[in-house]
Formats: C-alpha cells, structure tokens, sequence
C-alpha cells in the first residue's frame, strides 16, 4: 500500500466514521428534544394536575375531636367528664410483625392479660391501618419509658386521649348510660344522619341512655387542622387550623344521692324504682338493680367481664326500669277504681258484702280473694285500702274490658311513656282486638275478670307505673317523663331549660279524685297493706302495694331447683306519691321475687321519699357501699312469709 | 520550574468540557445539599469523590492514547476473569451476585467493564483497520456478548444495558453494516410476540409493571408516581430551591442517586431542567467534536463511544424519572450522589481529554 492510499483510506474511513457520528448526533437531539417535550408536558401543560397531586400529598387534614360534653345531676353533681390519659396503640399494618412488637412492647411496659384480650377482640372488629389501643392509663414513668423507646417500634404511638369516665361506677349507669367505640352499626346510621364527617377523629359514641339519646348534644363539632406531612404520614408543621367546638353539657333531672340512696336500699336485691316529679314529669331516680359500671365499656369490655355481665342470671344490662314488663298486680286497682267511679258504675255509697270470693253469673268457678275469709262489708274507699280482690274482680266484669282499657290508657298504659332515652317497652294493655290478633282467639269473660286486679295478660314497666301514678297525683294531667333537665351551651353558657311536655290532660271528678285518694293515704295507716311504710313519716302517703306473678323476665332453667324456686316467687310492687296534700314526687317500685309489696318494696320507697321530702340521709353512702357488698351474699336465702298477703 | 510543571500538567486539559462540567457539578451538588435534607456531611463525601474523580480526569488526560491502547486486552480480560469469578463466588446482596469480596475490599467487575469493553473493541478495530471483515464484526459480536450475559446473568440488567450499549456504539462506529443493525431490528421485533408467549403469567406481570409503572401504584409505581408529581408540581420555574415539597417530605424516593434529577426538576422547574439538558448537550457535543477530529481510529472510536455512552446514561436517567423508560438503576451523571459513577465518568472524561491533547501528537510522541 502507499502512502497516498493509506491517506485516501484514512479520509475515506473518517468520512465514514462521520456519518456514523451525524447518526449518533441526530439521536441525541431527538432524544433530548422528547425528554424536553416530556418536561413541557409534566410542568406545564399538566401543571395543575401534579401541583394539586403534591399538595394532596404534602397537606393532610387532621380532625381535632371536641371535649364530650359533661353530664351532672340535678344540683351539679359530676356524672360523667373526660380526663386525659396516655394510651398505647398498634395500627397492625404499619409493624413489623405484630406479634414480635406486642412482645417486645410488653417487655418495656405492663401489658396484661386482659389488654391482650381486649386488643384482639377490637382488632376483630376493626380495619388493620386503624390504630388500636394496647394498653391504657399509662402513668408519666410508663409513657416517658415507651418515648425513650419508640424508635423501635414501627406502628406503635403513645396518644394522648380524652377518655370517658364514670367517677361514680354503677351508680345510675341505666339512665346514663355509656359511650363505647363507633362500630359499623353506628357508622351506617352516622352515614344516613350525615353526621360522618363530624365523626372523624371520634371514635366513642354513646350506646346507651342518656349518652346516646342526646349524642348529638354531648358530641360537638369537630375542628379540623391542615397538617404539612411527610411520606410518613409525620405532622411537620401546622398550616390552618379550625378549633372544634366542645359537646354541650347536660343538667340531669335525677338526683344522684337520691339514686344513691335507692341503690343502697335494694340491698341487693333485683329490681327497679323510677321516682318523678308529678307536676314537672322530672325523673328524680331512675334504678335498676344489679347494676354495672359503665367504665367497662369505655376502652372496649373484655371477653371476661363481657361474659361475666352478658350470661349472669341477674341480666344486669337490662334496664328493668324500662325493659323489665311485670303485671302490675293491685297496684292496677286504683286505676280500675277511677274507671268505675268517672263510669258512674260505683258512686258511693256502693258497698259489696265480700265472702271471699267472685264467681260470674251461670258459672260456679271461683275467683278467689287474697283473703279466704273476705274483707266483710267493702267500699270503694276501703276496697283500695285493704286490696280487695273481689270488689274489683265484679267492677272489671261491670264496666267490660274496652271500656276499662280505653280509661287507664290515658295513664300511659299500654303505650311508651316517651321518656327521653331510647329502649322502653310500651307493657300491655290487653283488648279482644288484640287478643283475635295475638292468639286467634276470643275474649272470655274471665280474662276481664283478673284485669280487675292487674293479673293476666296485663304488663307494665316499672315507668309507666310511676308515670301512672305521677299522672293519677297530679290529677290527671299526664307529664312526659324525662331524665335531662337542661342543656347548657357550651360557647355561650346558656341554659337551655327542656319544657315539660303535657302528654294527656284527663279531665276527672274532684270527687273521685279523692276517693281513690282516701283509700291510697289510708294504705300506708294502721289498718292498710303497707301500714308499717307509713309508720312516723310526718307527710301522708299515698301509696299502693301489689304482687306481680312471675313472668317477663327470662328464667334459666338450669341452675339448681333451690333458686329457681325462689325465683319463681312474686315480684313485689309498691307504689306511692307523697305529701298526698301536695305532691311532690311519685314512686313506683319493684323488687323482683320480693313477694309482699308492703314489706320490702315499701320501705325502698320510703326512704327515697323520706330523703326527698325531709333531706333525710340514711346511711352514710360509703359505709353504704360496704354493706351493699357484704348483703349481696345473702340476698337469694327464701325468706319466710310473716306478713299478711295483700 | 513548578509553573512550567503545572503548565504541563494544564496542557491537556480541555477547557470547554473541564468548564461546562464544573458548572453541572455545582449544580449538583447544590441539588444534593437539598436532596439530602441539607445534610453537610453528604455534600463533603461527594466532594470528596469529585476530588477524586477530578485528580483520576488529569492523570488520565495526561496519558497518551497509545499507551492506553496497550492496556486493552489485559483490562478486558482481567475484567472477564474477575467476571467469571464473581459467578462462581461472588457475594450475594439483594438477591443478586455482583460483588467480590477481595478480603481487603469488595469490588463489582461489571463496573470496570463499562470502560474496559469499549477501549478493547477500539483497540481490536484499529488492528484491523482497513482490512475489516464480517467475521470481525462477529469476533466483536463475541468480545461484547461475553461480558454482557455474564453481567446479565448476575443479574444486574441496568449495568448489562450500558455495557452493551458502549461497545455497541464501538462497533456502531467501526462500521457495521445498516443492513446488518435493521434485519436485527426487524429480527427482534418479529421474535417479541413468540418470546412473550414463553413467558410466565408472573413474568409478563413484572415485564408489564416494568413498561408502565401506574399499574402497580403502591409497590413499583409508587416511586415513579411520586417522582413524576414532583417534577410536573416543578412548573416553569420550580418551587426554588429548598422548596420542593415532594423532595423535602420524603415523598420521592432514591433522591440523592438515581432520582436525584426529580428533586432538581421539582425545586427548578421547566428552566432549570432546560438548562441542564443544555449542558449536557454541550458536553456531549463537545465529546462528538473530539471523536470527528481526533487522528486514531482507536481514538475517535473510544471518544465516539464515550460520548454516546454518556449521552445514553442522561436519556435513561432522565426518561426514566420522567416517567417515560422503565425504571432501571441508573444514576444520572455528575448529579447523583455516588464515588463509584463519579470515578468512571472521571476516566472517561480523562480519556476523552487525551485524546483530543494528543491528536497532534500522534506520529512523534
């Protein structure tokens, strides 16, 4: 090769190298020029789009949860308030191995138990990336202990809540009632009220009681925080804020030493007092014995005492008060009485010669007297008194079942008294209506016989019964009952006094009137059913005393024959207003398996009235407490009969 | 006698790309002082490697080209023998065997390949200039395609792409026939539908996520996702820097390595991104003009390949932050944090610096 060739073969390959590099360059332009139409793209023709995608991204809306509101009795007490408390809780899907962070937590904190009990049955019922409580009521050294600490632990935060808390445990917790943790019932109806929104951030509600009928009240309105977040979900700074506005707080119209008191007094014992104002409908005590402490259902009832509570014979959880339907017995009797005087079918001096017994014409089946020997000559007045079975037993037959029904119901029988919480039963005030459409059967005379006296299919809750006789002291004008007096304005402090709603306004014969009346006072004298109640009370009592036969309330057969034997004993009634001049308060009362009204629902219902009407206290209430504890034990021993039946 | 020593030392050094690479060196690291979340200690390990990186560009400026055409062959092969040995006994990190660990320290042989590969095929076609075969573009074919699988086998197919991609370009250079490149072209685009067929269902679900990312928004779209936002919340003139809400709150990933240019974007925006492709053009343009001057095949060869190879390392970055390449693990160059990048483009820099000092010197030195 020569020189010459080399040289035209090095140009020539050069030439064509560099061809090959304007190649390379026009892919490099093109290349570039796309990123660049990329670029233009992204922060310019879509600009807004991924502006707005980054501030999604970067600000997050943290909801503030408003203080619940308080709820107090009638003179201030505190029933329910909030406290904060150091919480642990695990979001399960943020850890690293649930079970490898519950152990390793459990070894820089107590964790019992029970915590771990409860911590799966709320994970049972939650999403995995919400946050659940571990463990609560942290103290400094614990919650200091965990910060140190937390670095290790993905998922894990140490929270500081606003927790519910019932200071006096089970006093009253059937008319309170309690909050426990939103479930997805409640965040269906929450969705349906369009009340979700709202309930970001909460995560208790109320279950019950007054912390569920005025939910709305106590809740608030939540307030909310534009939070900068990191990729973390961490809050680094605040950009806005909105302040939430507290629940409102709510005035009780019960009276929670009274409550207290009548608690105490049941010694016990199973059973139910409702205790209101005649003229205002205010319900001063509302019992239902056994109780149990609403702080249990605060941070999620364990299976234990869920159990516990849930299966116990006693069903504490019923609200007896409202729930519990029991014939009324002759407690029903002054009632029948104002039918047959407003009817005309007994004016005075209507008197009966009581042999002991009822029988309907053409018939010679035996409607037996509570007394075998009968009172002897009976009228209306006495026939209250002594609790004559007969002289009703031939009034009910007189006036006919409809006309007898169509009269009490105007006392709220058969029909929900309205009471401003949720759950009451409306009893039953039984009619051959109902009857062909319960049972497909007719109406026999016989049936409207016992209806006299309060027995058979006739039912009631120990409200109704109190608003009856509420009704019957405040002479027939029928005030709704209810357990909130006021709300007061969390912003402006204002009172919000509730009205008393007139439910039924029965126009009724002074006379009559005081018929009954005179028969009920002489109740509580020598001489009536419940003479030893009125023993030394320095006011008049109205009163009436009664037995229910047992039903309504389920039975468990299989416990031992000895105590279902005394459960199957009568319940006791008592019911009474006093002064009798002037009303101030009515009671109804029931003691379950109590047998004799006069003897042991009676005398509950005094020291109420006693401690109402003179300020008498008792006992001293924590000594109160102690003997309440050391009486349970006995409480199921059969007790004797002694007392005349009435 | 020390001034003229410097003056030396100077001489080779090519003022345009020593400038224009400065300035996106300051860039960048003001990018990682953000990136970092205005970590100090970050900005110094990295100027650290640009120290380094700056020293290994002189020294290898100042070597002429010949010389470096004689360490061809051994780099190749040491580079294929630790290759191999890697396979057999290579350390295994995230599920892949890239590493050897030498006692002392541990290398990755893949990374010296990026260099190696291309000066060897350089090297092997100007030996066979002027006398060149088809049979030597398939001994080419043959020094490419052994290190590549071997790499790709590892399996580390970001750094396989780029290794194939350099001596590609070698070879693309040398001369390989149009004929040859499009019946490839056509050949692969025909086999595509058969390969996908082979697959398994979970394959063609990674192969899947791989091309679109959105797919898969929370496990390997999130990053992309998230890198995308950044940039297009960037808008014309960024949010300043500092300021990138999606980079200062942890919301892009990788941000000092391989997204690095997502926090860049967000915090300058439309004009920011346009002047850094500016001066990646410069550099690569500058490159181009070294390769079509320079006097050696070997030279313009190795400094047509570096630039191309340059050039494809900020296109696969940048498309694939943008959101329009699959994601690989490919740090930008000179901007994403790292002393391992930072030494190769060092050399390759120092390479392309001597070749255009020596292309005068050819016959006499």
């Amino acid at each position: 090769m020569g020189y010459s060739t080399e040289l035209k073969n090095h140009q020539n390959e050069q030439h064509k190298f560099r061809v090959r590099l304007v190649f390379l360059i026009l892919l490099v332009l093109s290349a570039f020029s796309a990123l660049l139409g990329r670029f233009y793209f992204l922060q310019v023709f879509r600009y807004d789009y991924y502006q707005t995608l980054a501030e999604n991204n970067r600000i997050s809306i943290v909801p503030i949860t408003p203080n619940r509101g308080l709820i107090s009795d009638r003179n201030g007490i505190i029933l329910a308030h909030n406290f904060f408390v150091y919480t642990l809780e695990i979001t399960p899907s943020k850890t690293d191995g649930l079970q490898d962070t519950i152990a390793e937590l459990s070894s820089l904190v107590e964790i019992s138990a029970t915590d771990l009990k409860r911590f799966k049955k709320l994970r049972a019922q939650s999403h995995t990336f919400e946050s659940i409580p571990i463990r609560t009521h942290l103290n400094e050294y614990e919650a200091a202990k965990f910060a140190v600490n937390r670095f290790r632990f993905p998922g894990v935060e140490l929270k500081s809540r606003l927790f519910r808390h019932y200071p006096y445990g089970t006093l009253g917790t059937h008319g309170i009632g309690y909050i426990s943790r939103i479930n997805e019932n409640d965040l269906k109806q929450l969705k349906e009220s369009s009340q979700l929104s709202n309930y970001k951030g909460t995560e208790h509600i109320g279950k019950a009681g007054v912390e569920q009928a005025y939910e709305a009240d106590l809740h608030g309105v939540t307030g909310f925080q534009q939070v900068e977040i990191d990729a973390d979900g961490r809050a680094v700074r605040v950009l806005s804020s909105a302040s939430p506005t507290s629940g409102n707080n709510i005035v009780l119209s019960m009276d929670a030493k009274m409550q207290e008191i009548a608690e105490h007094e049941f010694a016990g014992r199973r059973g139910a007092l409702v205790a209101i104002q005649p003229k205002t409908g205010e319900v001063l005590s509302m019992v239902s014995m056994p109780s149990f402490d609403a702080n249990l259902f605060v941070d999620g009832i364990d299976f234990d005492n869920w159990n516990l509570l849930n299966n116990s014979l006693d069903k504490p959880l019923i609200n007896r008060a409202l729930k519990g339907i029991y014939p009324p017995g002759s407690t029903f009797k002054p009632f029948v009485a104002l039918a047959g005087l407003e009817s005309g079918k007994r004016q005075p001096p209507f008197t009966i010669s009581d042999p002991g017994y009822f029988t309907l014409p053409n018939s010679r089946h035996r409607y037996r007297d509570w007394k075998p020997s009968g009172h002897g000559a009976v009228d209306m007045r006495r026939a209250i008194t002594v609790s004559c079975d007969t002289f009703f037993y031939g009034l009910a037959v007189e006036l006919g079942i409809e006309r007898l029904t169509d009269f009490v119901r105007h006392f709220g029988f058969g029909e929900k008294t309205n009471i401003d919480i949720q759950g009451e039963l409306s009893g039953l005030l039984p009619t051959p209506a109902w009857k062909q459409r319960r049972y497909k059967q007719p109406w026999y005379m016989g049936e409207t016989v016992i209806v006299g006296i309060g027995q058979g299919y006739t039912l009631v809750t120990p409200m109704q019964l109190a608003y009856a006789t509420a009704t019957l002291a405040n002479n027939g004008k029928a005030i709704r009952p209810h357990l909130v007096n006021a709300i007061v304005d969390s912003k402006t402090n204002q009172v919000k006094m509730l009205p008393h709603a007139i439910a039924d306004q029965l126009n009724l014969n002074v006379q009559n009137l005081e018929i009954v009346k005179l028969g009920m006072m002489d109740v509580t004298r020598p001489g009536g059913t419940a003479a030893a109640v009125g023993a030394n009370a320095g006011y008049d009592i109205a009163a009436k005393t009664g037995t229910a036969q047992v039903v309504g309330i389920k039975q468990n057969e299989k416990y031992n024959e000895k105590l279902i034997a005394e459960r199957h004993r009568d319940h006791a009634w008592f019911t009474a207003y006093a002064p009798a001049e002037d009303p101030k308060i009515a009671v109804a009362v029931i003691v379950e398996n109590g047998s004799h009204g006069g003897s042991t629902a009676g005398p509950i219902a005094r020291k109420v009235m006693d401690y109402y009407l003179l300020g008498k206290v008792p006992v001293d209430p924590a000594a109160a407490q102690a003997a309440a504890a050391a009486e349970a034990a006995v409480v199921n021993a059969p007790e004797v009969e002694e007392e005349p039946h009435d | 006698m020390i001034r003229q020593w410097i003056g030396h030392f100077i001489r080779h050094i090519d003022s345009i790309l020593l400038a224009t690479v400065l300035m996106v060196l300051v860039v960048a690291l003001m990018v990682l002082y953000s990136a970092s979340g205005q970590s100090l200690l970050k900005v110094n390990a990295q100027l650290i490697n640009i120290v380094v990186m700056l020293g290994v560009m002189f020294l290898v400026a100042n070597t002429q080209p010949q010389h470096i055409e004689r360490i061809a062959l051994p780099a190749y092969l040491l580079g294929l023998a630790l290759l191999i040995a890697v396979a057999l006994v290579g350390d295994i990190s995230h599920g892949a065997r890239r590493w050897l660990n030498l006692g002392v320290t541990k290398i990755q042989p893949s990374e010296l390949m990026k260099l190696a590969v291309p000066i060897m095929l350089s090297w092997y076609f100007s030996k066979r200039e002027s006398m060149l075969r088809t049979a030597d573009y398939i001994v080419a074919g043959v020094i490419l395609l052994t290190p590549v699988l071997l790499i790709a086998k590892q399996p580390d197919l970001g750094t396989a792409t780029l290794v194939f991609a350099s001596g590609f370009y070698v070879i693309f250079l040398a001369g390989l026939s149009w004929k040859f490149i499009f019946g490839s072209v056509v050949a692969f685009g025909a086999a595509l539908p058969i390969l996908w067929s082979m697959l398994h269902d979970y394959q063609r679900r990674r192969v899947e996520i791989l091309i679109d990312p959105s797919q898969d928004p929370l496990g390997a779209g999130y990053h992309i996702i998230q890198a995308t936002i950044a940039i297009g919340s960037g808008g014309t003139t960024g949010k300043g820097w500092l300021n990138g809400t999606q980079s200062q709150l942890d919301f892009v990933p990788e941000r000092t390595t391989d997204f690095i240019f997502a926090v860049f974007a967000e915090e300058f925006g439309l004009v920011g991104c346009s002047l850094l492709l500016l001066l990646f053009t410069i550099i690569i343009g500058r490159a181009f003009i070294i390769a079509s001057q320079a006097k050696s095949t070997f030279s313009r060869l190795l400094a047509g390949s570096i630039a191309a190879t340059f050039f494809t390392y900020c296109f696969v970055n940048m498309g694939m932050v943008s959101g329009i390449l699959p994601v690989v693990g490919i740090p930008l160059p000179l901007v994403s944090y790292g002393g391992t990048s930072l030494l190769t483009l060092g050399l390759s820099l120092g390479l392309l610096m001597s070749v255009q000092s020596h292309k005068r010197l050819v016959a006499t030195d």
